[in-house]
């Protein structure tokens, strides 16, 4: 038995504040009665009435298009910028460019939104382009505060990579560009998936962004449940929230066995 | 000149700062130098709703800068309470942050390496599921009639429920909660990087446990502490849906403020300048975290 030291109790004490919340949630979604706080019995009708709800799945939907489509390009920005970020020399340029690309992490949602949105209404009054806000601008909007957290977790990855592969490569004639593609990319593969990944969930979970820069046609998951959120805690959105949460753990999951397995396996090597 | 030359001249190298740089600036740059612009525009029934700010007629530019919305944040009692119950908020949120995350982070950072990963995911896992939800499991919980009150009550604790859904206690429970992982991994990064043999060295000087803390590892793990509390303390500042859902009426943020005038009043050039006060106010913190950035970039460097 390990002695119990201060920070240990503290960590479990965290680590029951931050899971506490989302088991009771979870358990409440088998709730038979309406009233959420009081127990009626095990039930999954709120699961059959939840794949009813023609909106929601509808909005499921547009998210998952919007989510994979801005991690996919969050992924090509924020990688050329890492490159820059620590491969290029230090320049004026360089320093403006992470400055730029770091912001988003910290910037307040409602101005990152506020200001895309205005943005928008600018370009459609110049250029006559977008017409409308829709799944479009809601993507040029994650795309780029996703690229924030692609440059990062990339740019700590190609910073640890041995650079004399890289420069064998080119010794042996191959160009930039293929020594890119052929080492680099390879190498910081885990470093681009779970850029991408993380980027997918941002994606999903945004709420702020996506309510300044969407219009009516386009109603993303987040937005319908914070319409319904907002009037009250209602059983059907447990239930939702039940399967987000444990479709996200179960991808956690597999991630970590597979990455351990490759572990493992570099380990016997 | 031939196309193929001219290809030529624009380099790979080129290309890769090129692109990113130039998607910055169109869809990060430019929009705050709009913000600005329309914020000194002045409202209007139109679409979109404020009058222009550029005027070309008859060969003379005309510019109007409309300095009224920012006396009216002057003016206006209801501005100036939001901005500062704002950044008391923040300030409290980031203080429970930083007292429950630096011993989980230490804890961690001390645990076996192979459990190092496992418990870097338990405290990740949480925030990839929807911040949302999180925020939503807890009105169910501290609701009159929810989880917490009906225990309370059951145990004979208190004989009426306790308020707390709708102030800015869940308001500061809420935040600490959504934004923890952020506090932990940073101290976490600086922690497992700490020389043991700083500590042990203290201690065989004689130094007691806690005086050790105070004097080797804290300031050892100071950059970490700042950057965990700026990443709590920028975006709580300007958070909207936790003052929304778990706060009362009373319970002024500014990005809830924001939000209204820009979708219930839609006066946008007021919202412009409540945008363009609250990044003045957060210049000062934004650059603190970029120069511990940057100084962690050119250690690793």
């Amino acid at each position: 038995m390990k002695k119990l030291s201060f920070s240990n109790i503290m960590l479990w004490l965290g680590l029951i504040f931050l899971y506490a919340p989302m088991f009771i949630l979870i358990f409440y979604s088998f709730n038979g009665s309406k009233l959420v706080t009081v127990w009626g019995g095990f039930s999954t009708k709120w699961y059959s009435e939840l794949f009813e709800d023609q909106q929601i799945l509808d909005a499921v939907w547009t998210s998952l298009q919007i989510a994979f489509y801005s991690a996919s390009m969050a992924v090509i920005i924020g990688t050329m910028a890492a490159f820059v970020m620590t491969r290029f020399r230090r320049s004026w340029g360089k320093i403006t460019l992470s400055n730029m690309i770091t912001a988003p992490l910290v910037m307040p949602e409602v101005i990152t939104g506020l200001s895309l949105m205005l943005l928008f209404v600018h370009m459609a009054d110049l250029i006559g382009w977008p017409t409308q806000r829709g799944m479009l601008t809601v993507w040029l909007a994650h795309s780029t505060f996703c690229a924030a957290y692609v440059a990062v977790v990339v740019s700590s990855r190609l910073r640890d990579l041995d650079l004399s592969i890289e420069e064998a490569a080119m010794d042996l004639g191959a160009t930039p560009f293929k020594t890119f593609m052929q080492i680099t990319v390879p190498m910081i593969a885990p470093a681009l998936s779970a850029g991408w990944l993380l980027s997918f969930s941002l994606s999903l979970d945004d709420l702020v962004i996506a309510s300044f820069a969407s219009g009516p046609g386009a109603t993303t998951l987040p937005m319908i449940v914070f319409s319904s959120v907002r009037l009250g805690v209602s059983p059907k959105i447990n239930a939702l929230a039940t399967l987000i949460i444990l479709s996200v753990s179960l991808i956690a999951f597999l991630l970590w066995f597979f990455a351990r397995r490759a572990e493992k396996k570099a380990n016997m090597q | 000149m031939k196309i193929k030359s001219l290809f030529g001249f624009i380099k790979g190298r080129h290309l890769t700062m090129g692109i990113p740089y130039l998607w910055l600036l169109l869809f990060f740059a430019l929009p705050f130098a709009i913000v600005l612009k329309i914020s000194f525009s002045s409202a209007a029934i139109a679409i979109p709703p404020y009058e222009p700010t550029f005027n070309y007629v008859d060969e003379a530019l005309n510019i109007f800068l409309n300095l009224g919305n920012y006396l009216l944040l002057l003016d206006d009692q209801l501005y100036y309470m939001a901005y500062l119950s704002s950044i008391k908020t923040a300030f409290v949120a980031t203080l429970g942050c930083l007292l429950l995350g630096y011993p989980m982070a230490y804890a961690i950072a001390k645990a076996p390496a192979r459990l190092q990963t496992v418990l870097l995911l338990l405290i990740l896992l949480p925030s990839w599921t929807s911040f949302l939800i999180r925020v939503y499991a807890w009105m169910g919980l501290l609701s009159n009639n929810g989880l917490i009150n009906n225990f309370l009550l059951w145990t004979g604790v208190i004989s009426d429920p306790i308020q707390m859904l709708n102030t800015n206690f869940a308001v500061y429970i809420g935040i600490v909660y959504a934004y923890l992982p952020f506090m932990i991994l940073p101290l976490y990064a600086t922690l497992v990087k700490l020389d043991m043999s700083l500590i042990e060295a203290a201690s065989d000087l004689g130094s007691r446990s806690i005086n050790t803390f105070w004097r080797v590892t804290l300031p050892l793990s100071k950059s970490g502490v700042i950057a965990g509390s700026m990443l709590v303390f920028i975006p709580a500042v300007g958070e909207f849906v936790i003052p929304e859902l778990l706060g009362g009426p009373d319970s002024l943020m500014i990005g809830k403020i924001l939000w209204q005038e820009f979708f219930n009043n839609r006066d946008w050039p007021v919202a412009s300048a409540l945008a363009i006060v609250m990044l003045a106010l957060l210049i000062i913190p934004i650059t603190l975290f970029h120069r511990y950035q940057a100084r962690e970039l050119e250690k690793d460097l």
